[in-house]
């Protein structure tokens, strides 16, 4: 797997919801989930050409799909915001992929900082750490999006999992990951994954057998989980305890 | 060599209990060549006659129904499928009520084993394994939703659906369900079903007879418990999916909603329909109400883009207008009012109700309101705002005409066909009740609501195999398509496609992906075998990541303790408190911050690591902190205006200020980046310059091949004292990103 840049934490909402499918009315995009930005306020220097594939999905459909008829604005598209996900940086480097000359099979992973308008308590926080992988191919299977989730979990200790089905506008189909948690007795959601929609992959110019699997899940709810954490602030912040930094051992994992 | 006789002795269906009608297979007079079909109700033998095609081996290759479409008959379960679908009156159609009643037939049974023959009673093979689980759901007795309006969640009563303990097919025992067996039924479909905490049975005891469920964002469908009840029992192979369409008035002429002009300047468009003979018993009167702020909050989004009026048609006298009025000249008893009231006042009097005052902002600063009146005058609603008194909808009503306005004609469609597609099952004949109004436009022409359209699409039966992993055959895929309430039928001549109706219930479904994940959520997702994708990549960390962790591990070599800070923080964390203007700063702004910690993005890891220091001073001295991590800063050089930039930072905190610690540490990073301490283009040296954070003469700047990267020095008292720290502190912070450069 192969690292991405992901050093912006401020994205245009273009890459962050439009480029991914999501509608222009989705109630993600509300202020009350959402950092937008004041100072610099828009983005600018899209591709024109790709921005106007996008614009055509949304509002009437194309490549088989309804697409969401409704008018898509150039303003809602420009406006700057803290990311909300990772997925964002995924969009980049698939659209930069389906510009090379001819398409050759990646995988890419990438783990870094996302934002979220929440009130902060003991265990929400604004901002956390997204996992994100992904693996662009051809012809990939549900069955091997559920195959490389299995292997990545075994890495971090986890092997009984189970898929359900779940719903974000940029996936279809798409699973949301739970594993069953010893002490607590109960299947607790660990991630979510699925197949990027073609609305998504055909606008960027990917050949149209090409998939593109993904997954991710937060650093955080696993992490508190696994050190029997209550409170989020403590482990991440400024009332992080100094006192566990100092006396936490090496982190192996696979055992 | 089949030989097709499909008949029986005697109409001897099993009577299942709960069921008013049978299906049975008359005596096929092939020799006539015709099939006859029918079903019983009550007494009376209804028959439909089907023409049936042999081909030249006498075996059944089609069957046409008498709409003229051809059907694919080429197992028994699709045969049974496409003649009890056709049948637009049976709904009771499960097949396993189909099978009882047929006794002996040649051809193949199950799809999975096409080419078995059955012998005399057919055995229910698959289907037996889920009619030993859950078999029925009452859906009579339910009970409201909930409240307030959480716009995802649906309420069932868990006495409500109950589960067949038994295998015989003669005797059914009901037991309640466990909200374990209900939570594993919710799993494979894809909704979420919670319990109710203690808490909220203390607050209200009768919740602990509900369980709450939360549908996803995209399916007005299930979002109320009638639709849920119906989603899941197809999901069951219980009921099939109604055919739900509009029918005309009685009368021969249809209520008719004139669009008035002057609505062009504030809420253009308007679709309406009647539900006609329903009867509402206080649950499923509820459910509506409910069903309305349900899609009020979601997909009408808030009520800017639709809002939705149901009034009792017994109390109002068509033809309706709806027009727009300036805001004096409407006047009306509003809902649960006494007098007759201007809209002015109207709008006046709820200004303090916080129910209805978010609504206000959507119309009032408009020069005229939406108004939608009858040929009397009376009015029936001010849409988005609150409805007349005078057509309101009681226990009594009978009739029931909706009305909804919108700034989207799309959505306001999707709303309409979803409320009355939800209660048409309480109309008398059941689903049978929805009548179209027709709608004039200001310009003239008109349309018929609901238009309740159906699509035909088509998927590639091998392609959706391959996209899952699963290897399945068409009938079989058809099978679980129409689990999903996606009607399906696959096309015997043409086998490697499914032909699928797709109904406005389904209005989640856009691109045939969706159509294959409904395969999937059918096949049941953990039945999938799990395989590894064939890639093969080279791995590769990011440059500067890779440099981060190496510095890391050898900073707290050092002696340095890291912490993970916030990147947000106030305007004063990167401004006052460290004796600078936030002018002058160049960081990115939040416009809609919570509190004052998300004002700004951070331009300096400095404050972050003083909080640190601050909220762990019952910590042992000195405390020595590090960070490596991403600063913000805006630079128009990008398209968004903005980028990040690794900085590294270091604080030594302690009784003296130990100035000489942060620099052997500047040093050691230096010395593991094989950079000298020399003027000139090769290395690094400190330059004493004059900052506001740092104690003046305490201060250098840090410069590498003869630019500056960063600043050491002792922290200004005034610094320390604004970040509630009581001991003096020294530190440095240089950008980690010209490190990279060097090697």
């Amino acid at each position: 797997f192969t690292e991405m840049p992901t050093q912006n934490f401020v994205e245009s909402c273009f890459w962050n919801f439009d480029s991914l499918f999501q509608p222009q009315q989705h109630p993600a995009r509300d202020a009350h989930d959402t950092f937008f930005i004041s100072e610099p306020r828009v983005a600018k220097d899209f591709p024109m050409d790709y921005l106007y594939r996008v614009k055509q999905i949304h509002s009437e459909g194309g490549h088989g799909s309804q697409g969401y008829k409704v008018d898509w604005k150039i303003e809602e598209a420009e406006k700057n915001i803290l990311r909300t996900h990772t997925t964002a940086n995924s969009a980049r480097m698939l659209y930069r992929l389906a510009q090379q000359k001819e398409f050759k099979p990646v995988k890419y992973f990438s783990i870094d900082r996302v934002f979220r308008n929440e009130n902060v308590d003991d265990t929400h926080l604004a901002e956390f750490h997204q996992i994100e992988g992904s693996v662009a191919d051809y012809g990939l299977t549900l069955g091997d999006l559920m195959g490389i989730i299995q292997e990545f979990f075994k890495k971090l200790g986890i092997t009984k999992l189970r898929f359900k089905p779940a719903y974000n506008p940029y996936t279809e189909p798409s699973m949301e990951i739970f594993s069953y948690h010893e002490g607590l007795k109960k299947w607790v959601e660990i991630g979510n994954s699925g197949i990027f929609r073609p609305e998504m992959l055909l606008p960027m110019g990917l050949p149209e057998n090409v998939s593109v699997i993904a997954w991710g899940l937060s650093l955080e709810r696993p992490t508190m989980i696994k050190y029997k954490i209550d409170d989020i602030r403590t482990l991440i912040g400024p009332k992080v305890n100094l006192q566990m930094v100092y006396d936490n051992p090496i982190c192996i994992l696979d055992n | 060599m089949l030989k097709t006789i499909v008949f029986i002795s005697s109409f001897a269906a099993v009577f299942i209990p709960g069921c008013r009608k049978r299906v049975g297979l008359s005596r096929d007079l092939l020799l006539n060549g015709s099939l006859t079909l029918g079903h019983t109700y009550g007494t009376a033998i209804e028959e439909t006659v089907f023409e049936k095609c042999l081909s030249s081996s006498g075996v059944f290759s089609a069957l046409v129904d008498p709409m003229g479409n051809s059907v694919d008959v080429s197992t028994l379960e699709s045969l049974l499928f496409a003649v009890t679908s056709i049948l637009s009156n049976a709904d009771i159609c499960t097949y396993k009520d189909a099978y009882v009643s047929c006794i002996k037939t040649d051809l193949p049974t199950s799809s999975y084993a096409a080419d078995a023959r059955l012998k005399n009673v057919i055995n229910v093979t698959k289907f037996e394994s889920e009619i030993n689980s859950i078999c029925s759901m009452n859906i009579s007795n339910l009970i409201s939703a909930v409240q307030g309006c959480e716009s995802n969640l649906v309420t069932i009563k868990t006495s409500c659906i109950t589960v067949d303990y038994s295998s015989d097919a003669n005797f059914c025992a009901h037991r309640r369900i466990t909200f374990e067996e209900f939570d594993e039924l919710c799993f494979e479909f894809g909704v979420e079903p919670e319990e109710p905490d203690e808490k909220e049975i203390a607050e209200n005891p009768d919740s602990a007879l509900e369980w709450k469920v939360e549908i996803g964002a995209n399916r007005y469908d299930l979002l109320c418990l009638e639709g849920l009840a119906r989603g899941l029992l197809v999901f069951l192979e219980k009921i099939k999916a109604p055919i739900y369409k509009s029918i005309p008035a009685w009368t021969g002429k249809s209520a008719k909603l004139r669009i008035l002009p002057s609505t062009a300047k504030v809420r253009p468009f308007a679709v309406a329909a009647i539900l006609r003979n329903i009867t509402f018993t206080p649950e499923s009167y509820k459910s509506f109400i409910d069903l309305q702020d349900k899609l009020h909050q979601n997909l009408c989004r808030r009520r800017t883009l639709v809002a939705i009026g149901t009034h009792d048609l017994d109390t109002i006298k068509g033809p309706f207008f709806y027009d727009a009025k300036p805001p004096s000249k409407i006047k009306f008893k509003a809902l649960n009012q006494t007098q007759e009231m201007t809209a002015c006042q109207l709008m006046e009097l709820y200004s303090n109700e916080s129910h209805l005052k978010q609504y206000l902002p959507i119309i009032q600063d408009k020069p005229v309101y939406p108004v939608i009146y009858d040929s009397n005058g009376v009015v029936l609603s001010m849409p988005p705002i609150i409805n007349g008194e005078h057509s309101k909808i009681t226990l009594n009503t009978r009739n029931v005409f909706i009305e909804c306005t919108a700034t989207d004609l799309n959505k306001a469609k999707i709303t309409l066909d979803t409320i009355v597609t939800m209660f048409s099952q309480y109309c008398s004949p059941k689903y049978e009740g929805i009548e179209s109004v027709e709608v004039v436009n200001p310009c003239g022409t008109s349309v018929m609501y609901p238009e309740l359209h159906y699509r035909l699409e088509e998927i590639d039966v091998s392609e959706t195999n391959q996209k899952i992993g699963i290897c399945i055959p068409p009938g079989e895929m058809a099978r679980l398509l129409t689990k999903m309430c996606l009607f399906s039928l696959s096309l015997y001549s043409i086998n490697v496609h499914v032909h699928i109706f797709l109904s406005l219930t389904t209005i989640h479904v856009i691109h045939a992906c969706d159509i294959m994940e409904d395969v999937a959520i059918a096949y049941g997702y953990n039945h999938i075998t799990k395989t590894i994708p064939q890639t093969n990549c080279i791995g590769n960390q990011y440059p500067i990541n890779k440099l981060s962790d190496l510095l890391r591990q050898e900073i707290a070599a050092a002696g340095f303790t890291e912490v993970l800070t916030f990147a947000l923080c106030s305007r004063d964390d990167v401004a006052d408190k460290l004796g600078k203007n936030i002018k002058n700063v160049n960081a990115v702004h939040i416009a809609n911050p919570k509190t004052l910690e998300f004002q700004v993005a951070r331009t300096t890891l400095l404050p972050g690591i003083l909080k640190t220091i601050s909220k762990n001073k019952n910590m042992p001295l000195p405390l020595k902190l590090f960070e490596i991590s991403d600063i913000v800063m805006c630079d128009p050089k990008k398209d968004v205006g903005a980028r990040n930039e690794r900085w590294m930072c270091a604080v030594n905190y302690n009784k003296s200020s130990g100035f000489e610690i942060v620099k052997g540490l500047l040093d050691r990073v230096m010395q593991l980046m094989e950079i000298p301490f020399q003027k000139g283009n090769d290395g690094y040296y400190i330059e004493a310059c004059d900052d506001p954070t740092y104690f003046q003469g305490r201060c250098a700047t840090v410069i590498l091949r003869g630019k500056p990267i960063g600043k050491i020095g002792v922290l200004h008292p005034d610094v320390v004292t604004k970040f509630d720290l009581n001991n003096p502190c020294s530190a440095f912070e240089i950008s980690v990103e010209p490190l990279l450069r060097s090697s």
